[in-house]
């Protein structure tokens, strides 16, 4: 028997918690202590059951007569086993039903078959269409009160069918005429309505095919720790995001990008030749390279994204409005990093669909922004994948969850290194005022440091921005609390790596010509990563006449036209 | 979703919540410093064990087990409990209630029930300061009771132990925020998607053993309330009750004094399985302390309960 989760959204008076009640009700969910509660807590006892009092949990919400909180519910029948986010439908509660709908395999969305389509019915569609769940069920309720009319029901599937094309969903759309009250078309066929031939909303429910809601063409696996209980024993912990692996496929280690196969699939129950997403396992590497968490497993030949910079939608979830330029961590995956947001794009009316230019999102509030992260993420677009296409954006200060958010299909790339990009004074205007541009020469060879002094001097000379970056400076400050060494197989290693690669960005927005003789990793994947897009010179000092040489190649590549070369 | 050219069986409902908790349960270890794991002996912190062991396997599992004794507890679950933190070579750190009454942390309370739940509370807190615990994985699961259906995995406690379902955490996909401040901790509730029935199918299928007591067994019991009430040293037949004699188990075991047992002939996980199939009272119901006011759990979680 599988699982599947959905969520329901509803207006106020749509009588969503009635549904849920009948579901849970006529599929003999309701135990009868629960049923007893609930006819003492109903406010007038003359009544029948208030099927509606089974869902609102809380005292707050009892006290006002509406559902609050995402609530979660859990029913069997025979086929399937449910999991029931109910989640409340008034216009501030846009986070709750964003917070329902992420877990969710299908929706159902409740219209008051007296209101037919409104403005909040088209809210409820969006967030579900934007959260890409990939079965949305439409279910027109209180029918009873239109006597059952065929007529009725048929418009307002007209009309739904009309604003979901507007909105561009595709996917699987089931519209339901039912009664929660009477029971009509819920789990019990209706009698009135015979006119309708659909499923009822349980079999719907029991039997709509989700073997394509999982993404298993791309495998991804988010390493959440290094399970190593002794010398013999070494293997990466993780739920698989997505995919397929199996025993003897080649992979590659983001952010390292070294690459080996999978030795084994261990579980506790016994290894595996092949296991996919959403299991849970630990993998073991022919070779010992080194991942830790945060790190992705992906295969040779099918990689994520891997950008410092991503375009994605937020749904903005705390009082206190996102500020642009404001640190953030951002979780993604495995995965915790320091993030800003350097522009928002626009806001989505949520109503009107509009996109409208603004200067901050506040609660409840859904726009399209570019993020800069301190560190590459390693993702693919969210309609493609749930998993690797999603994050939440966490306050630094207050560690609240202030927004969630999902990854764009299209990705524009800005021209320059675009996390530091904001502010008026940018690298282009600090490059046309130097005459040249920003570069990191890299010296290596027996002789570097002579080089890079002479060479630090020459420029120097002719008004050049040059700067030499001196590895003692650095192992006496800003690495002082790292163990020396510049190895990427050692986490202070790396970490140093790190720093010393943030510092020669920061060097090259300040527009500078920066030389090094540092052992940065520049063959690693990772510092690459970081320095995407920079120009970075390699050059070795021990070529004949080394300083011309160099300003040869600057000038080859555009970067520095010396004046002496022209003659 | 993009169609796909690879199709996969959809994962049986057990292993996918496994996946689940497993998955909860890493995250856990690997963010927080100093987690520990309430472990009661009940049904459903024995599955949860059970998810600990695998999760971190071949390894053992990498934080301590906590329990909070009531004093009131059935001797064949405490006598288990024992055993399975033994056998597992796990450290388990007991903070009694009798303890803290003796400290003079809290005082006992008066009353026919005289249940020892809530003076649970101070104790567990207590014991969350000592160790100074910033992650607490209890069983708890959200069909059990109305208000644990609005828990989140990751529940936030402030400085006090205390939960504000007003102010909760938006919980997404799979991504739990547990950051904290100094003295703030989170509780995790791996087993929140779980169901009675789910716990006891797992308990069949992974061969778990659990106490007795759960199973059915001859006892003596008093009828009050409609609910069978074991009777033992700390709670005897009140004048003109009928003292019984039935084939009973456990639904749960709590505090002695406070969970009722249900007629049984269920001796085994698969007949409870069948059992609990055709139940039509929630196993929450066979517990008088929860029926004491309409919002008697969500009372006790805000001050702390888990």
């Amino acid at each position: 028997m599988d699982l599947l989760r959905f969520s329901t959204a509803g207006s106020v008076d749509d009588g969503k918690s009635t549904l849920i009640g009948r579901l849970l009700f006529d599929s003999k969910g309701i135990f009868e202590d629960q049923l007893e509660a609930v006819t003492r807590a109903s406010k007038d006892s003359s009544q029948k059951v208030d099927l509606a009092l089974l869902t609102d949990g809380l005292k707050a919400e009892r006290e006002q007569g509406i559902t609050i909180d995402v609530a979660y519910r859990y029913f069997a029948t025979p086929k399937r086993k449910f999991i029931v986010a109910d989640t409340p439908g008034h216009e501030q509660y846009t986070r709750n039903m964003a917070t329902g709908a992420s877990t969710a395999d299908a929706t159902i969305i409740l219209v008051d078959a007296r209101n037919g389509v409104i403005q909040q019915s088209r809210r409820h569609s969006y967030i579900a269409h934007l959260l890409a769940i990939p079965h949305l069920i439409v279910a027109v309720n209180k029918m009873d009160l239109k006597d059952y009319d065929q007529q009725v029901f048929e418009s307002i599937e007209k009309d739904f069918r009309e604003f979901a094309a507007q909105l561009g969903i595709t996917k699987d759309i089931t519209i339901i005429p039912i009664s929660a009250l009477k029971g009509d078309n819920v789990v019990n066929r209706s009698e009135a309505m015979s006119w309708y031939k659909g499923p009822t909303l349980i079999d719907y429910l029991e039997t709509v095919d989700t073997s394509d809601d999982e993404n298993l063409d791309d495998f991804r696996y988010p390493v959440q720790m290094v399970l190593r209980p002794n010398l013999d024993f070494r293997a990466f912990a993780g739920q698989i995001a997505s995919g397929v692996v199996r025993k003897g496929d080649a992979i590659k280690a983001l952010p390292s990008g070294k690459t080996s196969r999978i030795k084994n699939i261990h579980t506790m129950d016994g290894d595996l030749d092949e296991a996919y997403a959403p299991m849970s396992v630990a993998l073991q590497l022919e070779d010992e390279i080194d991942i830790s968490r945060g790190d992705m497993i992906v295969p040779v030949d099918n990689e994520p994204m891997v950008s410092n910079q991503v375009e994605a939608t937020l749904v903005w979830m705390h009082e206190t409005p996102m500020e642009t330029g404001r640190p953030y961590f951002i979780k993604h995956t495995s995965h915790t990093v320091r993030a800003h947001v350097d522009e928002i794009l626009y806001r989505t009316d949520i109503n009107s669909l509009e996109q409208l230019s603004v200067s901050q999102l506040g609660l409840n509030d859904i726009g399209r922004v570019r993020i800069g992260t301190a560190q590459p993420l390693f993702f693919d677009p969210y309609t493609r994948n749930r998993h690797t296409g999603s994050f939440i954006v966490i306050d630094p200060k207050t560690n609240a969850t202030v927004a969630a958010g999902m990854i764009a299909n299209e990705q524009t790339q800005l021209s320059d290194a675009g996390l530091w990009t904001s502010g008026q004074v940018d690298r282009a205007a600090r490059e046309a005022m130097h005459h040249h541009k920003a570069a990191v020469v890299l010296l290596n060879g027996e002789n570097k440091e002579e080089v890079a002094q002479a060479l630090e001097e020459n420029l120097f000379r002719k008004g050049v921005h040059a700067y030499r970056l001196d590895g003692d400076k650095l192992s006496l400050g800003l690495n002082t609390d790292l163990e020396s060494s510049t190895e990427a197989t050692n986490k202070d290693g790396r970490e140093a790596m790190r720093r010393t690669t943030e510092l020669l960005k920061i060097l090259l927005d300040t527009g500078a010509l920066v030389i090094t003789t540092l052992e940065i990793g520049s063959e690693s994947e990772y510092v690459r990563g970081l320095l995407a897009g920079e120009e970075l010179l390699e050059v070795s000092s021990d070529e004949e006449r080394a300083v011309e040489h160099v300003l040869t190649l600057l000038a080859e590549q555009g970067i520095y036209a010396d004046p002496s070369l022209r003659s | 979703m993009t169609k796909s050219n690879t199709q996969r069986p959809a994962l049986a409902h057990l292993n996918w919540l496994e996946a689940e908790s497993i998955h909860i349960m890493r995250e856990v270890a690997a963010e927080f410093e100093r987690p520990a794991l309430l472990f009661s002996g009940g049904k459903d912190s024995i599955c949860m064990l059970r998810l600990a062991e695998k999760a971190f396997h071949p390894g053992k599992i990498p934080f301590p087990l906590m329990h909070v004794d009531t004093g009131h507890n059935f001797p064949e679950v405490i006598d288990f409990r024992d055993r399975r933190a033994e056998q597992l070579k796990a450290e388990l750190i007991v903070r009694t209630v009798d303890d803290a009454i003796e400290r003079g942390l809290i005082v006992e309370r008066e009353g026919q029930y005289m249940s020892r739940n809530r003076m649970q509370i101070p104790t567990l807190l207590d014991g969350i300061n000592e160790f100074r615990f910033n992650a607490v994985f209890g069983g708890a699961r959200r069909d059990e009771e109305k208000a644990r259906a609005k828990e989140r995995l990751y529940s936030f406690r402030d400085k006090f132990g205390q939960w504000d379902p007003k102010n909760q955490r938006p919980e997404l996909w799979n991504l739990y925020n547990g950051r904290h401040h100094p003295g703030e901790h989170i509780r995790v509730f791996p087993i929140s998607n779980w169901t009675e029935m789910d716990v006891w199918q797992y308990i069949e299928r992974e061969q778990l053993e659990i106490p007795e007591i759960y199973y059915a067994h001859e006892r003596e019991v008093v009828i009050r309330d409609d609910q069978l009430i074991p009777l033992s040293h700390l709670l005897e037949a009140e004048p003109g009750e009928e003292v019984l004699t039935k084939r009973v188990r456990f639904r749960t075991v709590g505090d002695m004094t406070c969970t009722a047992c249900v007629e049984s002939d269920a001796d085994t996980a698969v007949k409870i399985i069948e059992e609990t199939s055709v139940a039509r009272v929630t196993e929450r119901g066979t517990r008088v302390d929860d029926k004491a006011s309409e919002a008697a759990m969500e009372e006790r979680k805000r001050e702390g309960y888990f």
